[in-house]
């Protein structure tokens, strides 16, 4: 059980690396306390994978340090940090049987025989595969296989963290449920670190209390689902969590004021001084309404997705989703949108730029 | 909807044909005259099964068939750890694959006779690269003409030369497909090189090695124009493996009778043992 602390990360797959576009991480500084439940969120190519193979020691960083309870493991072999992974692929030992496969690590550790004998079948009762512990483990279905490698990282007592590499890729979806809720269950029971990557946002916001989310190398967001949802701090996030995501709209900042399309556009609150570069309003397709006045924009397109209607509307040449529960227009009628104060915000050059009602 | 029927023989069919005539029918040929006894002029005298008895109990095939078994073996324990090392060793991605692949390649790129031709002349004693090296600078004597052991040695070097390379791309190809993440999680659960071997490697290569021990198994006992260009099967009946003796018979003794006796035991040795290591070698993945 550690706190995991990155500080100064940096990592570059190239021997010489040129400029901030030559980093796979660009530059990292992140707290991971002890037993929580993190999701690291982001899009493939985001540098995810890499993070984590760094903080197990698969991968050594560019620049920058890991520290384990303040003890520097930077430099440490995986099997010396006490970490446990999870990879996207179930990995089991095809010619041992599952008792084997869960002994395995604590065997390769020189654990006497009665002792891993007490530990695998405790793991094996957690993992409900008790009554597989004689079967050879190529036999498995892939979520068995896939729990086999769970338990692989689980069944020492002493591990750090646990790290799941977006590991319900090849699960059924009726069976991703389960296992996910399952994963929930062992967090609570053994009160580990755990850490969940994945390009999944469902999966991250069901199975994390703190997502960590990751875009071209960079952490842009570290929050609770909640708090991602309600008030993201980027653009990236805002667009990346929802569905479907955060209307991102070019607009123009006059003397403290948002136009969009020529018309001003009410804000949550001040613009942060100094806000420049690109602006843009963001604001979530829940948080837009059909209204008898606001913005003039005519229906391009409605989806029923369900719970509620999506409704495509364009305001001058800018697409903007709308949620509508109940009646909605049809395709090509002209309506107007209006847009909830307190969950319209400005971004300038993609981040925050204002302060939040009574804040500032 | 499954169904089935026996339509799926009419697609074998072909296949079936052409077997008949490449394989089927010369082999009857072959039945036709292990049973009798001929002197030519098409004239030919029923015998039963008294070549089969006399072959059984010939004290040339026995040691014929020991020498083949002896060669076959040595073969198979060398070039199969052999050829599973070198694989391992070799780079899995860069600049050097296609180099390390192409070189390895180029043995078998080779005809047999001219393999058996060039070992010949590298290794007389007096002109050959490797005679003269073992001889007259290394002080070994060594002329594969005049002495047993030395003979022996060289068709097996030249064969390991001529095939490890095939058990070398089968095992590399087994060895590339093992996804990294194995490697990986190895590595977190502390396991050994010893163990990534036994544990990933290995099990990961069974099939290709299955069929590596295979194809070996089947080339090196039917092995005749390497051998025979580069020791004629001397000296004296040293390096006379079954496929020269067999050649001999037929058609330097011109028994006919006794050459097909021969060949059908042959073939049926090479069947047995094929199907023997094969069942061996894939029991474990019927359960």
């Amino acid at each position: 059980m550690a706190k995991i602390t990155l500080s100064q990360l940096r990592h570059s797959y190239f021997p010489n690396p040129r400029g901030p576009e030559d980093y796979a991480l660009k530059q990292i500084d992140l707290d991971w306390n002890d037993g929580g439940a993190y999701a690291l969120l982001g899009p493939s190519g985001c540098g995810k994978s890499t993070l984590l193979n760094i903080i197990s020691g698969l991968r050594v960083p560019s620049e920058g340090r890991i520290l384990f309870d303040d003890k520097d493991v930077t430099h440490l072999p995986p099997d010396q940090r006490n970490i446990a992974q999870v990879f996207q692929f179930p990995v089991i030992y095809d010619t041992m049987t599952v008792y084997d496969n869960l002994a395995f690590p604590l065997r390769n550790r020189g654990m006497a025989e009665a002792d891993v004998d007490v530990r695998v079948r405790q793991i094996a009762e957690m993992l409900e595969v008790s009554d597989m512990l004689k079967q050879q483990a190529a036999g498995l279905s892939p979520d068995n296989k896939q729990k086999i490698s769970m338990g692989r990282g689980l069944v020492r007592d002493d591990v750090n963290v646990v790290m799941f590499d977006e590991p319900l890729t090849v699960i059924d979806p009726h069976l991703k449920w389960k296992l996910r809720s399952k994963l929930k269950e062992l967090h609570q029971r053994i009160k580990a670190t755990m850490i969940y990557v994945t390009h999944d946002q469902t999966e991250a916001l069901t199975f994390a209390d703190q997502v960590v989310v990751m875009q071209e190398g960079e952490v842009v967001q570290i929050g609770t689902p909640v708090e991602l949802f309600e008030r993201p701090t980027h653009t990236f996030v805002g667009h990346f969590i929802g569905s479907p995501g955060m209307n991102v709209l070019p607009c123009d900042v006059k003397n403290g004021a948002a136009f969009f399309n020529g018309q001003q556009v009410q804000l949550e609150g001040e613009i942060v001084n100094g806000a420049g570069g690109k602006t843009e309003i963001g604001v979530r397709p829940e948080y837009v309404s059909l209204g008898k006045s606001g913005l003039q924009a005519r229906v391009r397109k409605v989806a029923d997705v369900g719970r509620h209607n999506v409704v495509e509307a364009m305001v001058g040449d800018q697409k903007v989703a709308a949620i509508v529960k109940g009646e909605v227009p049809n395709q090509g009628d002209e309506i107007f949108l209006d847009f909830k104060t307190e969950q319209t915000r400005l971004y300038a050059d993609g981040w925050l730029a204002t302060n939040a009602r009574g804040a500032a | 909807m499954k169904t089935e029927n026996q339509r799926a023989w009419f697609f074998v069919l072909p296949v079936l044909l052409l077997v008949a005539f490449n394989a089927l029918i010369p082999m009857m040929t072959v039945v036709n005259y292990s049973v009798q006894e001929t002197f030519g002029n098409n004239l030919f005298f029923w015998q039963g099964l008294d070549w089969f008895q006399n072959l059984m109990r010939s004290e040339r095939f026995h040691a014929a068939l020991g020498r083949q078994f002896m060669f076959t073996g040595l073969i198979l324990l060398i070039e199969i750890p052999l050829g599973v090392a070198i694989a391992m060793s070799m780079p899995r991605k860069g600049f050097w694959v296609s180099i390390c692949l192409v070189t390895m390649a180029l043995p078998m790129l080779i005809p047999w006779n001219v393999v058996g031709a060039m070992w010949n002349i590298f290794t007389l004693p007096d002109i050959g690269l490797l005679g003269y090296f073992l001889n007259h600078v290394l002080g070994i004597p060594y002329d594969m003409t005049q002495n047993i052991f030395a003979a022996w040695v060289t068709i097996i070097v030249m064969d390991v030369w001529h095939w490890t390379s095939l058990v070398v791309l089968l095992s590399y190809a087994g060895l590339v497909s093992i996804p990294e993440a194995y490697y990986q999680a190895a590595k977190i659960d502390g396991a050994s090189n010893f163990a990534v071997f036994r544990f990933i490697q290995l099990p990961k290569m069974k099939n290709v090695l299955t069929i590596a021990v295979l194809l070996r198994f089947i080339d090196s006992f039917n092995i005749y124009t390497e051998p025979f260009v580069l020791t004629g099967g001397g000296p004296g009946n040293s390096t006379t493996l079954l496929s020269i003796d067999l050649v001999k018979i037929a058609l330097g003794q011109f028994d006919l009778g006794p050459a097909a006796a021969m060949s059908l035991i042959y073939f049926a040795i090479t069947l047995l043992v094929s199907w023997l290591f094969f069942t061996l070698m894939t029991k474990d993945d019927a359960r």
